[in-house]
């Protein structure tokens, strides 16, 4: 699919998720945007030929971090702006591929099938959490360095 | 107006167990509920409050002195205004913007008073949201219209099915079904190009997004209580949607 049209239903998509989980009227745009950066980092990186659970991760933590952002600029919890995001990364082909071959009986596609959903909900498990232990640690620096500023004055 | 000291503390008490209440409703992160009944006890001269907060209630003591309180938490819902409304409250009465009444009477607004988008905004949210899932998953461009409809209609059936029966699993295990069904007899008649592309556009909506997103952090966190029972909760309705399309599915 061309990049631009992919941008635009992602964004679309972040939207109509946000609407659905009723975030407040004037962060809708921004959640959008949040969910269409996750999930560009995640399609380039596809893209480039690299392995969708990096991806994943990648696109994870690019909404971590935009999320936090947007959460320090608006005032509100981080997670209104970092749900509708991660939702576009839930490996849901994967889990439906799962399904579809323990119906059929075929139990060895089934479990590689599982086996990857489980390693990229892993991954935005892992992307959240590096992207918040990041956050924190830039956050103390600043706040370490303007005390001793303060300090020093 | 002056109140005497205990009128004020039972009325801190109450404000902060609303506030945890109605933020645990709407999905916060535990954590989050936790900082926030913390700091706003503190603000009320309750600077040793320890509180302890589950998916299903609030343990809540103020101090050394005055006994502890426990709220039930009945229902959960996806509703992330709501958690940034008391969230913009504490904060108000944090800073001492608001006196203590002003944050009681809002915190009662919010709860009497709940915003939502319409029903008819989300039902077009949630059918918009299936068509976009579906080019995403890379789905075939011919089957967007179908993932549309049915996607609205799944969200519509859930809805309705979780008012009658008050059993969300079981309501989210229909309209999986009726999903199935549908999407099985567009590519019947032979209107749709790609089965799994339709089922999976349309199911996104019933996904537990939040759920998950709130398992994993607060697991991390360490509240290992909330984070499984809500890991639980996800993966319940997650593997009732699963039975449902695979019930259509086998046949």
């Amino acid at each position: 699919m061309h990049w631009a049209i992919e941008t635009l239903v992602a964004f679309i998509g972040g939207v109509s998720f946000s609407v659905l989980f009723n975030t407040p009227t004037r962060t809708l745009i921004s959640c959008g945007l949040v969910g269409t950066s996750g999930y560009m980092v995640h399609s380039m990186y596809v893209g480039f030929g690299g392995d969708p659970v990096q991806a994943t991760f990648f696109g994870a933590f690019v909404i971590a971090i935009a999320a936090h952002l947007l959460a320090r600029s608006y005032r509100m919890p981080m997670i209104i702006f970092s749900v509708s995001g991660i939702i576009m990364l839930v490996p849901g082909s994967r889990a439906f591929n799962a399904m579809l071959n323990v119906v059929e009986n075929d139990y060895l596609s089934a479990l590689s099938y599982a086996g990857e959903a489980l390693m990229i909900s892993g991954a935005i498990a892992m992307g959240l959490v590096f992207a918040e232990v990041f956050m924190q640690l830039i956050f103390n620096l600043l706040r370490t360095r303007k005390s001793k500023k303060q300090a020093s004055l | 107006m002056v109140q005497t000291g205990e009128t004020r503390r039972e009325l801190a008490l109450d404000c902060c167990l609303l506030a945890g209440r109605l933020m645990a409703e709407g999905g916060a992160e535990t954590y989050r509920v936790e900082d926030t009944m913390e700091r706003m006890a503190a603000s009320q001269l309750m600077p040793k409050s320890h509180c302890s907060v589950a998916p299903t209630g609030i343990m809540f003591s103020p101090s050394d002195e005055l006994p502890t309180r426990f709220v039930r938490i009945r229902s959960r819902r996806t509703d992330l205004k709501q958690v940034a409304l008391v969230n913009a409250v504490s904060r108000k009465l944090v800073a001492g913007s608001f006196s203590l009444q002003e944050a009681y009477e809002e915190l009662m607004a919010i709860e009497s008073t709940h915003t939502a988008f319409s029903f008819r905004l989300q039902i077009f949210a949630a059918a918009i949201g299936s068509g976009c899932f579906l080019l995403l998953f890379g789905g075939a461009w011919p089957d967007v219209p179908y993932a549309i409809l049915i996607g609205g209609i799944g969200f519509i059936v859930t809805d309705r099915i979780e008012r009658l029966t008050r059993i969300r699993f079981f309501a989210e295990f229909v309209a999986a079904v009726i999903i199935g069904t549908l999407a099985y007899t567009v590519i019947f008649l032979g209107f749709g190009e790609e089965l799994d592309g339709i089922i999976i556009g349309s199911v996104m909506p019933l996904v537990p997004g939040l759920l998950i997103t709130n398992a994993v952090r607060d697991m991390m966190a360490g509240h290992f209580v909330s984070g499984l029972s809500k890991g639980a909760e996800a993966f319940l309705t997650a593997f009732a949607i699963g039975a449902g399309i695979a019930l259509v599915l086998s046949f």
